[in-house]
């Protein structure tokens, strides 16, 4: 099964659309440039190509569990060596921990990769990660001391412990419990559910990030803390010692992403796992909201990353399957069916809407760095709000879309997409996960529409807006005439549900709930159009320099005006149901399901 | 012991070429550029020999357009100490840079230079050996391995026959055959460390060499399209068809 990383694309949307070069001159970065992102752009190009991409379909095999230990699927042991030797863990792990340092942009693109070529692989890396994050913000110097070297090359891998049987999106409800120890450390004891990569042979010792209360903590979400719990401890001179009290119990039976173990795990059998207070006690749910952005947004690349591989994979299906004479000629002859144009309106559905997907995203990493960084106190604010207001928007949308657009895959190879042998299904089993970890579609939109929109008088929906209302104008004046009237009317659409949830949220949270998840989406089809019509501005103006790459940037402007045209025109549907349509979400009586 | 390596900046070899529409060349415009493949092998081995202890220091060198520096970086990446770009716009064939070769050869002093035995572009296989003729030095070519002496290099050659093992006195010059090792996946602290190697540049005129073609392109074409195969009945057939049309019974 192969893959083509779209280095092309990925630097447009890096270079052109997420302003890297900007990025770049953020205090910190100044080690960052476009040549170097270049160079490590075609590695990893190389690296997802040659490594991951060829042991993604063994992966669908799945990890095998056995008393406990947990053996990945074939070859992911000696490709995550190889990973760990090439130094990619450490791409945005923090310098002085042996990382790079790269900006979250220039991570993102790797990412990206890393997700089209082997979404289950992915997760080992993104989930150390994020635990590298959790203790670096967080955690104790000696404690940074201890876990961040070995986790930011590589050696070890992380995981996050959250989910609980009765607790899931609600996690006021975890149970599990940690008992102070004589010697500072904690005694945990309960169970987790869904760990990813929670038990696995790829790396020498496993750090488990989990949630749980203190004896005398309060009820609810102000009562949870956040603990180290290693699978073996670790003696005082960095070396492993005893193995800890926390066991793999079992592997869920999922739909996809089989080559990523979800774990069981019990802590604490034989009396309690050994744990480490991250920070202080009762901030565990904050810690882990300071990671959330970062989270959402990689979840999101991943929905986008698996539609990407899957339109690659429909496009060469469709190159080479020949059925049926052209519509409306009179040679009989059987053509390619990318000719007909019912799979060419599929595979620009997936096209458009991967491209902007992935502007969209690169233009909220930008904004995170931006966040982090940027010296003028305002702009960092800036930034900030437009991360807080795009990353429900990145999440929610892409990976809704990934279910769609994998699903359009599998419909372009016919029947030949339903036989696993294929492949493409594969790609349409594993995206479907992307719209539930890391917070459901549902919960991002009701953090859209609340925290991000009615919390704020809706002032950075509206600040966005604006801009597309401005790019619809330059598109308008460039001669994009259709995506330029769809692009202002999607943007009023827009505009009126915004003040349909300023109006009724306070008062009839309902009213606004029921339309959220459609307000996401039709944010998502704003913005995302928002995103190709800068690109299609852009194109444009390249073209008229020398030597420009005519096939790409002309293809750049055919598929923002496929997606104006097809795309951008669902806004007012959505619009209709978000504003009129909320009672009849709640008029059947509950008996009547 | 120095090693010095040459790499070319070719269409990288997932590329499907296209010839330009006035068949004078290949069109090479917003295709992506890579290392010569071969070239790729020929650095691994200098970076082997170095991590063996039997080099001390590798220098690559590259002639042409300002972005050879990239693949000039990148032979940085995978672990050569420094690197020289002889600077030029103008069409560089196969003498020019075997007569650029020797030159950056009399001023490095290598004991072994190491060059990919043809480009994927041109295939011309000529360079490696033209550079040993005009260096006078004793060439290996189509190496499948080279096992290097403090004054000798026993080179394992790829022929028609099988393998030939050739023993040349230092110092000696090794084209690069595609089994003489495996390339590595470029570290990533690597590519950032390429950045900060001494990358110099000189010109052909600096080196006083004149680069003006000798050979002149009447013109670039595709090759025939393969035309649809055809089903025959019986052995007969087929070997009447071999004979008859296809001629080559």
């Amino acid at each position: 099964m192969i893959y083509n990383a779209p280095v092309k694309e990925i630097r447009f949307a890096l270079n052109e659309l997420a302003e890297l070069t900007s990025v770049c001159s953020l205090p910190g970065y100044e080690d960052c440039s476009v040549e170097l992102v270049d160079a490590i752009l075609e590695e990893a190009a190389k690296f997802a190509e040659g490594v991951l991409a060829p042991i993604n379909k063994q992966g669908d095999k799945g990890a095998k569990w056995q008393d406990g230990e947990v053996t990945a699927a074939p070859g992911f042991k000696e490709a995550w060596q190889q990973y760990v030797e090439s130094g990619w863990v450490g791409l945005r792990a923090p310098a002085e921990f042996g990382g790079q340092g790269m900006p979250a942009l220039v991570a993102i693109a790797a990412e990206e990769m890393w997700c089209s070529a082997n979404l289950a692989f992915s997760l080992a890396p993104l989930l150390t990660l994020g635990a590298v994050e959790a203790i670096h913000h967080h955690a104790s110097d000696a404690l940074k001391a201890v876990y961040l070297p070995p986790m930011s090359s590589g050696a070890w891998t992380g995981t996050m412990n959250l989910t609980e049987p009765q607790a899931g999106s609600d996690l006021a409800q975890v149970r599990s419990r940690a008992v102070p120890q004589a010697d500072g450390s904690y005694l945990v004891t309960g169970q987790k559910i869904f760990i990813t990569w929670g038990e696995h042979d790829m790396a020498e010792n496993i750090v488990h990030l989990v949630l749980a209360r203190l004896p005398d903590a309060p009820a609810g979400v102000k009562g949870i803390s956040l603990f180290i719990v290693p699978k073996f401890l670790v003696n005082a001179d960095g070396s492993l010692g005893a193995r800890n009290d926390v066991r793999c119990v079992s592997l869920e039976h999922k739909l996809g992403i089989h080559g990523s173990p979800t774990a069981v795990m019990s802590f604490g059998d034989n009396g309690g796992a050994v744990g480490y207070l991250v920070g202080e006690a009762n901030k565990g749910l904050n810690y882990m909201f300071t990671m959330m952005n970062h989270a959402r947004l990689g979840v999101g690349v991943e929905g986008m990353s698996v539609s990407e591989r899957a339109y690659q994979k429909a496009v060469e299906y469709a190159r080479d399957r020949v059925q049926s004479r052209a519509v409306g000629s009179p040679d009989p002859a059987g053509v390619p069916i990318i000719r007909h144009p019912d799979i060419r309106r599929m595979l620009l559905t997936i096209r458009a809407q991967v491209e902007a997907q992935r502007a969209l995203a690169y233009f909220t990493a930008a904004s995170l760095d931006r966040a982090a960084r940027h010296p003028v106190t305002s702009e960092a604010a800036r930034n900030q709000a437009l991360v807080n207001f795009l990353i429900p928007i990145v999440k929610g949308w892409n990976t809704e879309q990934a279910n769609e657009l994998t699903s359009l895959a599998v419909q372009v190879h016919g029947g030949m997409g339903f036989i696993e042998e294929t492949g493409v299904a594969q790609y349409y089993r594993d995206a479907r996960i992307t719209a539930i970890y890391e917070g459901t579609t549902g919960i991002q939109a009701l953090d859209l529409i609340g925290r991000k929109t009615f919390s704020e008088g809706g002032a950075t929906a509206r600040s966005l807006l604006a801009e597309a209302l401005a790019t619809a104008d330059k598109l308008a004046a460039a001669g994009f005439d259709s995506f330029a009237a769809n692009l202002k009317s999607a943007a009023a659409e827009a505009e009126r549900c915004v003040a349909f949830i300023l109006s009724t949220f306070g008062e009839q949270p309902q009213l606004a709930a029921a339309g959220s998840v459609p307000f996401l989406k039709l944010m998502g089809i704003v913005l995302g159009g928002w995103q190709l019509g800068r690109g299609a501005l852009i194109a444009r103006e390249r073209l008229g320099e020398d030597g420009a790459d005519e096939d790409f940037l002309k293809a750049k402007m055919a598929t923002a005006r496929f997606f104006g045209e097809h795309l951008l025109p669902q806004a007012s549907g959505l619009a209709a149901a978000i504003v009129s349509g909320a009672d009849s979400v709640m008029e059947l009586d509950e008996a009547w399901f | 012991m120095k090693v010095l390596v040459a790499v070319k900046r070719v269409v990288d070899y997932n590329v499907k070429v296209r010839v330009k529409a006035d068949g004078t060349d290949v069109d090479v415009a917003n295709v992506k550029m890579s290392m010569n493949p071969f070239d790729e092998i020929a650095v691994e081995e200098a970076v082997r020999l170095k991590e063996a202890g039997k080099a001390s220091e590798i220098v690559v060198v590259s002639m042409g357009v300002k972005q050879c520096e990239e693949t000039l970086r990148t032979a940085l990446a995978m672990g050569a100490d420094r690197a020289l770009l002889v600077e030029t716009d103008a069409e560089l064939q196969p003498l020019a840079v075997a007569k650029l070769l020797k030159a950056v050869a009399e001023k490095e002093q290598p004991q072994l230079v190491i060059v990919g035995k043809q480009a994927i572009d041109d295939d011309a296989n000529q360079t490696g050996q033209m550079t040993a003729a005009l260096l006078g030095w004793p060439q290996g070519t189509f190496a499948s391995k080279v096992d290097l002496a403090a004054e000798t290099a026993d080179i394992t050659r790829e022929i028609d026959g099988g393998l030939e093992t050739v023993k040349l006195r230092l110092p000696a010059l090794v084209t690069a055959d595609l089994r003489l090792n495996e390339p590595r996946f470029i570290k990533l602290p690597n590519i950032m460390a390429a950045k900060k190697k001494p990358l110099d540049k000189t010109t052909p005129a600096d080196l006083g060499v004149d680069v003006t073609p000798r050979l002149k392109t009447l013109k670039v074409a595709e090759p025939a399209k393969r035309s649809a195969g055809i089903k025959v009945a019986n052995a007969a057939e087929l070997v009447a068809k071999l004979k008859n049309e296809a001629k080559v019974l």
